[in-house]
């Protein structure tokens, strides 16, 4: 190969190398901006009075007299739209039977859009469950009630090739010279003033408890429940994995033994998350009856299991990645074989230990499928730190899922997955940053 | 050559006991001399390989005894032995006898580490653990117990002094070791064996990654400590040799073919494969 082959392909294996960092980070971007965009809007947002309201309702928060002005204004404004909903509902006890029927089924969507906007409207019973005892708590939605106040959604089938077309037909031409008609221009003009926008800045989507599944509130309670979880899974996986990882490096003889031991752990590492799921509701609830039911305890021993190949591995390369010569250093003055694992070994191979450990942290605050049948709950409030031996708890990862495709109102509560994937991400990321952190202290401390 | 072996080690069990020869230049040491450490047909395996065949011979003590011979001729292996750093390499087992003050270091009673505090050992490149240099000098002496502060500071001191670094390095204390240069990291690691209070040091190869000036600092420091500690020193360097030591043991392929006292053996060798080897035919 002569030397122009030669600097071809270098700069070619350059060239290609460089393409894919830059589609992996290009990928990374396409990724994490919906997320960190819309995650974001889930604390900062423009709320309404209605938001304002629950909060000050539900958790005693708020200006209550700043409140108390707004809402004399935005039902100021309602009034009105009231007005105009009673004017045409006696209108309509006037018509013929056949104009009153044709009305009354165009009329419920109308009045159930505005339901849906404002609140209960006046003369209904107060709703049983909170989500329908207040309006629109964020303006994008109010605004997109307001759409489905203005037109009715209608399928155009005509072309049978294609699939059917959606179109808007304002209501206002159906209820044309109805003492409704002006309703929609009026409910148009005025939605700012009934809602009373104003820029929120809402840190509680942290620290609240969450309200009627997720619909209002925060999400405090899975929050804690994947610290608890992921913590809970250390407590048990490193104190294990370091100890598994001394005997492999420290006591253990090369043999036979030996080598199906290690090759467990690397089996173990591989076996799909799902398995050790299935594996703790046989093992740890069935079997061991750690808990009647779901818990915390479950869980977290089941996450255990599955961060524990990886942590003896991480801790097996730092503890084998120490000098030979501490050891020697160590022995020559007469120390015995577990003091230098203790004082030497061990504290040399720290760093190691502790980026194994915390990305394990990492990756058992982030799974889902461990806890599916051992720890978690779609609903629930946060647990004391005494209930984590009997009681399931939320967690973010389960929450996610659950929230984007279980939950019965999934589409109205967009923020609120996006803000707990924002958080779950946010805290791995964390945790990954503070490993690196420590990681650089502690390697500088050894350096000297 | 067992005829002529038997014979260095009868004459050194000789001179142990009457007259030693004294290096012009060098002090008999009062009260040293009688065998420290003494071995009789003492072998060493590694799985099948012999890399040390039944050396016999006797150690003298508070004596410096240097030991020299071509890479791989089981120089360092036969150190390391004596204070049994070689327990560390799993297929390595020995036959015969090696004796410490009279106990069989290889005894099934004997207690290796209590052995390993009393024989010391410098290694080939300088080790200190990623500690303070007070940490350092005070890892051994808190391993055996001392706890109280005054007592060990008392004792990293004295230990730096007799290492000749503790001008240097007594500003710092709190600093991390690693931090040395390479020979004052060498001498924190004889202070470091010093501050355990051995009666026997064993140095493998204390210089060869040094520079010459850090080099003769450590020769120095041997010649400080002679008549204080059993020296034994394993050295590719022959003028080092000369320099240093009063006996010296000569290794080729794993047999201890000649020990005689150190001027002797270079001016005046009884072995021709000596007397080849230290006018460099072959190394």
């Amino acid at each position: 190969m002569n030397l122009g082959t030669r600097k071809i392909l270098d700069n070619s294996f350059t060239a290609v190398g460089m393409g894919s960092i830059v589609v992996m980070a290009l990928a990374l971007l396409v990724v994490l901006t919906p997320i960190v965009y819309n995650g974001v809007g889930s604390v900062f947002f423009t709320g309404t009075i209605e938001h304002r309201t629950m909060l000050y309702k539900e958790f005693g928060r708020g200006d209550a007299k700043a409140i108390e002005t707004q809402t004399a204004t935005a039902d100021r404004y309602r009034a009105e739209a009231y007005r105009m909903l009673s004017d045409f509902e006696q209108e309509m006890e006037g018509m013929s039977l056949e104009a009153s029927r044709q009305y009354r089924s165009k009329y419920a969507p109308v009045r159930a859009a505005m339901s849906s906007l404002l609140g209960p409207l006046p003369g209904d019973p107060v709703p049983m469950l909170t989500r329908f005892q207040y309006g629109q708590t964020r303006w994008e939605k109010a605004e997109e009630k307001l759409h489905n106040i203005l037109y009715e959604k209608k399928w155009d089938y005509s072309d049978p090739t294609v699939m059917a077309k959606a179109f808007d037909v304002p209501r206002a031409e159906e209820f044309a010279g109805t003492k409704l008609a002006p309703l929609f221009s009026y409910a148009e003009r005025h939605l700012a003033d009934m809602m009373q926008p104003q820029f929120t800045v809402y840190w509680g989507f942290f620290t609240d408890r969450s309200l009627d599944a997720h619909i209002f509130g925060g999400i405090w309670p899975e929050i804690q429940g994947t610290f608890f979880l992921a913590i809970g899974a250390m407590l048990f996986a490193f104190p294990l994995g370091v100890i598994a990882a001394v005997y492999f490096t420290e006591y253990a003889k090369e043999g036979f033994f030996t080598s199906i031991l290690r090759s467990a752990n690397s089996t173990l590492a591989g076996v799909p998350s799902i398995v050790f799921g299935l594996f703790g509701l046989a093992f740890f609830i069935n079997t061991m009856k750690v808990s009647e039911s779901k818990s915390v305890l479950a869980g977290a021993l089941t996450l255990a299991i599955m961060i524990l190949p990886t942590i003896i591995r991480a801790a097996e390369e730092a503890i084998l990645s120490v000098p030979k010569t501490y050891k020697e250093a160590s022995l020559g003055l007469g120390s015995t074989k577990w003091n230098t694992i203790v004082t030497v070994i061990l504290p040399a191979a720290l760093p190691g230990i502790i980026t194994g450990g915390i990305i394990s942290l990492g990756r058992a605050a982030g799974e889902t499928a461990p806890i599916i049948f051992t720890a978690a709950v779609s609903v629930g409030s946060a647990i004391g730190i005494a209930d984590v031996f009997s009681s399931p708890t939320p967690a973010l990862s389960w929450n996610i899922y659950n929230l984007a495709s279980e939950h019965e109102m999934a589409s109205e509560i967009r923020h609120v997955q996006y803000g707990m994937v924002l958080s779950l991400v946010s805290i791995v990321l964390l945790l990954n940053l503070s490993a690196i952190l420590l990681r650089a202290k502690i390697s500088q401390k050894l350096k000297g | 050559m067992t005829a002529e072996h038997k014979e260095s080690a009868v004459e050194a069990q000789a001179t142990a006991t009457r007259d030693i020869y004294i290096p012009s230049e060098r002090a008999s040491v009062s009260g040293g001399g009688r065998p420290h450490v003494v071995a009789k047909d003492f072998s060493i395996y590694y799985g099948d390989f012999q890399a040390v065949k039944k050396v016999n011979a006797d150690i003298l003590s508070q004596y410096v005894t240097a030991i020299i011979g071509p890479s791989g001729c089981g120089k360092s292996t036969f150190l390391r032995a004596i204070n049994r750093m070689n327990d560390l390499i799993p297929s390595c087992h020995t036959t015969g006898m090696l004796q410490f003050d009279g106990e069989d270091v290889y005894g099934k009673l004997t207690d290796e580490v209590l052995l390993r505090k009393k024989i010391g050992m410098v290694f080939q490149k300088p080790n200190p653990f990623p500690k303070s240099i007070f940490d350092n000098i005070a890892y051994g002496p808190r391993l055996h117990g001392m706890t109280d502060r005054k007592q060990l500071q008392a004792i990293v001191e004295k230990s730096l002094r007799k290492a000749a670094l503790w001008d240097e390095v007594s500003d710092r204390l709190d600093r991390n070791a690693l931090g040395l240069s390479g020979g004052q990291q060498q001498r924190l690691c004889v202070a470091r064996t010093l501050a355990v209070e051995p009666e026997i040091l064993l140095l493998d190869e204390p210089t060869s990654a040094l520079d010459p000036k850090a080099t003769a600092k450590i020769e120095d420091l041997i010649q400080e400590l002679r008549g204080s500690y059993t020296i034994m020193i394993v050295t590719h360097n022959m003028q080092q040799a000369s320099r240093v030591s009063d006996y010296t043991m000569f290794f080729y392929e794993g047999e201890l073919v000649e020990y005689a006292e150190t001027a002797q053996l270079f001016t005046n060798p009884k072995d021709r494969m000596t007397e080849d080897y230290i006018t460099g035919r072959f190394s």
